[in-house]
């Protein structure tokens, strides 16, 4: 297997595969979205709970490959403490520069890495509330 | 004798050490249908049915043999009853549209099957939607098969069945002999999607009687754009077209149109006729080597991956594990690997492989999998590449740990 298979399945990544950060539903989410990617079957519910328009607490569910479930690991732990109003102003290289692999010439995988990024998106048009 | 590294030399793709285990997506085509399509730009170019000139008689006559070594290749009665089209999805929507809306009435019974692609599904759900028919979709048993009993009770009623002859994920290949004569017992039209068997396996559609049948050329060496509707004559004759415009005009007035006599009533504006002229060079090459000889040939490689997957541990097949029973291809999960790493992995190593849910996520969801993992033959591979992909898995198994 050549170099670049091993710049994107790199140790942390497979190890947050294994080993999720912030998995787990918020039974009283202010708000949550579910994404879906037909191509490949990765599905991503993402949960946010609010507090003094800060986000208190992120988690994330769901199942996928290991690029889509490594970027919600890194991304809900990079919610945490972030002001509502900053929300919006969140990229896609913000989300790319967590994993730290380069996707540029991987635009199937570039979709599994921005999921997260995408159920933000949506949970942010949806509250539970 | 079937000589592999023969028939490997003659596909120009291959010689770039890629491992392709993606034919049931499209397969690669020879350097005679590529020169076949080369030769018709740079010889005979010109639109059909139209010119008088030389050009033009030489592209007409060009496109209507490849119209007879269709009918030829599976065993239709007439020429009038094979309609070229894109693929096979836009065959389905032929019938759809042309049969299913004119012909179907509310309350009138529907059915499919669960382990259908779904440009064999969608179609009669939403044909069902329309003309506020029932639908109903024929389980399989835990072997992927489809479920016997499920089968005889659905069509039981019924007034139009359609299956296909080999599933994209499964490789399950349904009696389609007893599924159009079940069908026709009980006065059910019968549609075959043949996408995934026309490529290896002989089609005689006099013998199995069934009403339809549909499948792309590019599945078969062929390129891209070049399909095929097959419909009895008689319920052709009935149907209304699914394109209107040029080509499938005898008159037209101010006031009124009349259709041009079969097939080209269904074959509206300019058809892709190089891909056609492709096709038919497909048909020669497939028809050279012969459909039995490639059949074995897949058997045994098949055979040879069924037995070998088994070593990788976490590895499940899924599907029937008779290779009698099943086409050209092995769909699996590996235990603790995502099928859309798996891919990415494989890619790294040359090797060509599909994972998702392959349009079928009825079948997905049925089987309790997000997606899959599919390893798909033609008449180009052989031994050694499965071995190398095995070889791969072990890695990506040791990679995950």
């Amino acid at each position: 297997m050549g170099e670049s298979l091993e710049d994107i399945y790199q140790e942390y990544i497979i190890e947050l595969y294994k080993n999720p950060l912030n998995f787990g539903e918020i039974k009283d989410a202010d708000h949550k979205a579910e994404v879906y990617n037909a191509a490949c079957g990765d599905r991503i519910i993402l949960f946010l709970k609010v507090k003094n328009k800060t986000i208190e607490e992120a988690k994330f569910t769901g199942q996928g490959c290991a690029i889509s479930q490594a970027s919600a690991s890194l991304f809900t732990k990079y919610l945490k403490g972030k002001k509502l109003e900053d929300l919006s102003k969140i990229a896609k290289n913000d989300v790319l520069s967590l994993l730290k692999i380069d996707l540029s010439k991987n635009p199937t995988r570039m979709r599994c890495a921005l999921l997260p990024l995408d159920a933000l998106k949506k949970a942010l048009k949806t509250t539970t509330l | 004798m079937f000589d592999v590294e023969k028939i490997r030399d003659d596909f120009p793709i291959l010689k770039t050490n890629l491992i392709y285990l993606d034919s049931a997506a499209t397969s690669q085509k020879p350097v005679q249908v590529i020169d076949a399509v080369d030769e018709f730009y740079k010889k005979h170019n010109s639109n059909v049915a139209r010119g008088l000139y030389k050009l033009a008689e030489e592209a007409t006559l060009q496109y209507e043999e490849v119209r007879e070594k269709t009918r030829n290749f599976i065993n239709a009665n007439d020429t009038k009853e094979i309609i070229f089209t894109k693929n096979t999805t836009e065959g389905a929507n032929v019938i759809m549209r042309g049969w299913g809306e004119k012909f179907l009435n509310k309350g009138d019974k529907i059915v499919t099957t669960i382990l259908e692609h779904h440009s064999n599904f969608v179609p009669w759900q939403q044909l069902a939607k329309r003309v506020g028919a029932k639908f109903e979709v024929i389980d399989i048993d835990d072997t992927g098969l489809l479920d016997e009993t499920d089968l005889e009770k659905k069509i039981r009623g019924a007034k139009f069945v359609a299956v296909s002859a080999a599933s994209n994920v499964l490789g399950t290949l349904p009696n389609i002999q007893k599924i159009c004569k079940l069908s026709h017992e009980n006065g059910a039209i019968c549609a075959v999607d043949g996408a995934q068997y026309t490529p290896s396996m002989k089609m005689n559609v006099k013998k199995l009687d069934c009403d339809f049948l549909s499948f792309s050329g590019h599945k078969m060496l062929a390129p891209f754009g070049a399909g095929v509707l097959y419909g009895k004559q008689e319920l052709l004759e009935g149907m209304d077209p699914l394109l209107y415009g040029s080509e499938m005009i005898r008159s037209v007035s101010i006031e009124k149109s009349e259709w041009a006599e079969l097939p080209y009533k269904f074959e509206a504006g300019t058809p892709t006729v190089d891909a056609i002229v492709g096709f038919g060079a497909a048909i020669d090459y497939l028809n050279k080597i012969g459909l039995e000889k490639i059949r074995t040939h897949e058997e045994s490689l098949i055979a040879y991956m069924l037995k070998r997957f088994q070593e990788i541990k976490g590895l499940k097949i899924i599907g029937p594990r008779d290779v009698k029973k099943r086409g050209s291809l092995v769909a699996f999960t590996l235990e603790g690997v995502h099928p859309h790493d798996i891919s990415a992995m494989l890619a790294e190593d040359n090797i060509c492989i599909r994972s998702g849910h392959h349009c079928a996520m009825p079948l997905h969801t049925r089987l309790g999998i997000p997606a899959s993992t599919r390893a798909s033959i033609y008449l180009y591979n052989k031994k050694e590449e499965i071995d190398q992909l095995v070889e791969s898995l072990q890695r990506v198994k040791q990679i995950f740990g």
